[in-house]
């Protein structure tokens, strides 16, 4: 498979802290990879780095070849990397599908200036209506998306990612705030459409079932840094990992000088 | 372009208040052509509103597309009505384009006193400028309506047709704009400029071109108060009148294009009546209209229908 994102020598620096170091990732198409590691470990520094909300102190980012490492938010996104968030960030005074019709709207608007897969939709409130179906939104439709429940606002945050048809998809804790029998539920129905739409997709989780259940590769991250990256099996049984990021807290070879 | 419910409804209104004109008292017709130009002027204001910003300073389009008219005619000799409004908006266009560009950076308060700040630079500068009647202003004389000459007897009701027409457009146009993809940006961009960016559009491009077609709005309402009242002076842009703009977008609501022309409507027949059996105090009888409106109708006068018909 083709790498369609590639982080070299990643850096991120405040002040005298080391956010993230000397990071090196290449993603291929396609693939399903789990960022793990405990608060403050550098998951969602290398995902705000990727989708452009920080710029990295050093390092280079490409996506498909192309280097987007200063570009902003917005035109990562026109390119193809889209984001949900820890906290769903909705239009919430709109209802549940004019939350969707956004996205259509921008492209639309933009026709063939939208870089991802394709341009404008022929029938937009069509196409919405069936995104909705499949993240089982269709009976919020008409809702205001302020009064949805939890569960319902990260499956409408993940759908707003989706809608503006990414070729990579972040997701920063999908089922963070999901109770126990949801978050399956959840997984599965994101899963399904990314697989659909042949989406790559990156997420930070800190549930390690929903980890070896949906991924096929595993970052594992430490202090800023990756102490490991290979399998879910492999890198979830690794001693460093289960010590450093399941586990106790004592600090890996080398670890100190970053923190 | 499909048409829907409202879009009809802003075209019956234009006709009707267009048939209606000649049998209407002379009184009437200069409250609804007065009520008309304030109305335009809202429109803008409540674009502005819909992206969650509110514009202290929009005296400055109101007058300066006064003073574009004006100078039509002082300085070019062209008395032409539908040339004077056409001038409004190009200066107005261009003034806007160039401030917005600053402005759009902008949120909350910042935005209504950089915008306050620009209206009163205008204002300084027109108090100082002797040519163009300094405090006093000058005399606006519009003589023809697209090259035809206008008899003195019809010219009132003309002025009144053409505040119709513009308004009745200016409606139209941002009731389409308000229902299509880049229009419901705004709404986005008041709940979540975060995720607006995050979905790919630039928040700062739909504030600028929001701002611009609401000083737009605000330019052609000036030219037509302009024409309707004949003189102009720098008032226009001092900030009581950018205060008052803001007075009837909230006492309108923003829910519909149909808001701020009846806001206006009920502003100035508020006002009109006040100054007529109360003249010391009719300032304290806008002040309590106020408290009411936002006491029981937080959302503007507007929600009166909105409310009728959740119920």
């Amino acid at each position: 498979m083709a790498v369609i994102l590639d982080a070299k020598g990643l850096e991120k620096s405040f002040g005298a802290v080391t956010a993230a170091s000397n990071i090196n990732v290449a993603v291929e198409q396609d693939a399903v990879v789990g960022l793990i590691g405990s608060n403050g470990a550098g998951k969602t520094t290398f995902l705000n780095m990727v989708t452009g909300y920080l710029k990295p102190t050093a390092g280079t980012i490409h996506f498909e070849g192309r280097d987007i490492t200063q570009l902003a938010p917005r035109e990562i996104t026109r390119l193809g990397i889209c984001r949900s968030f820890q906290i769903p960030q909705l239009f919430n005074t709109m209802s549940v599908l004019d939350n969707l019709l956004v996205g259509v709207g921008i492209v639309a608007a933009a026709g063939s200036k939208w870089g991802t897969r394709n341009s404008a939709y022929d029938n937009p409130v069509r196409a919405v209506d069936t995104m909705l179906e499949q993240f089982g939104l269709g009976s919020y439709r008409n809702r205001q998306a302020g009064l949805l429940p939890e569960g319902t606002r990260k499956l409408l945050d993940i759908a707003m990612a989706m809608v503006v048809r990414p070729r990579i998809l972040l997701l920063d804790e999908p089922t963070s705030g999901v109770s126990a029998d949801e978050k399956f539920v959840l997984m599965d129905m994101v899963m399904a459409a990314v697989k659909e739409h042949k989406v790559t997709v990156l997420f930070v989780e800190h549930d390690m079932d929903v980890v070896a259940r949906y991924t096929d590769r595993v970052l594992a991250f430490y202090e800023g840094r990756i102490i490991a990256d290979g399998a879910p099996a492999k890198v979830l049984d690794d001693v460093e990992v289960r010590r450093f990021v399941i586990g106790s807290h004592a600090a890996p070879a080398g670890a100190a000088s970053h923190a | 372009m499909k048409l829907d419910r409202t879009s009809f409804a802003i075209l019956a209104m234009g006709a009707i208040l267009l048939i209606a004109g000649p049998q209407l008292p002379s009184w009437m017709v200069s409250m609804l052509n007065v009520s008309l130009c304030y109305g335009t002027v809202v429109l803008g204001m409540m674009l502005l509103m819909r992206n969650g910003i509110v514009s202290f300073g929009h005296g400055l389009y109101f007058c300066l597309g006064a003073y574009a008219a004006g100078l039509l005619d002082q300085m070019l000799k062209m008395p032409d009505m539908l040339l004077m409004v056409g001038a409004a908006v190009v200066v107005t266009g261009v003034v806007s384009a160039i401030l917005g560009l600053l402005l759009a950076k902008y949120r909350d308060i910042f935005f209504a006193m950089l915008s306050l700040a620009f209206s009163m630079i205008l204002y300084g500068l027109l108090v100082k400028t002797a040519s163009l009647g300094s405090t006093d202003g000058f005399n606006v004389a519009a003589k023809t309506v697209g090259g035809f000459a206008v008899a003195p007897e019809s010219q009132r009701l003309m002025v009144y047709s053409l505040a119709v027409v513009f308004a009745t457009v200016s409606a139209f146009f941002l009731h389409s704009y308000l229902a299509s993809h880049q229009g419901r940006l705004a709404g986005a961009i008041k709940d979540n400029e975060l995720r607006v960016e995050y979905m790919g559009a630039s928040v700062m491009r739909v504030v600028h071109r929001n701002y611009v077609i609401s000083a737009v709005l605000a330019g052609i309402g000036g030219a037509l108060m302009a024409v309707n009242i004949g003189h102009i002076d720098p008032e226009m842009t001092y900030w009581p009148q950018s205060g008052e703009f803001v007075f009837v977008a909230i006492l309108s609501g923003t829910g519909s294009v149909f808001a701020p022309l009846g806001g206006a409507l009920v502003f100035e027949a508020i006002r009109s009546f006040a100054y007529e059996y109360s003249p010391n105090t009719w300032q304290m009888v806008l002040g309590i209209t106020m408290l009411l409106v936002m006491i029981f109708l937080p959302g503007g006068l507007w929600s009166l229908f909105t409310r009728k018909r959740e119920g």
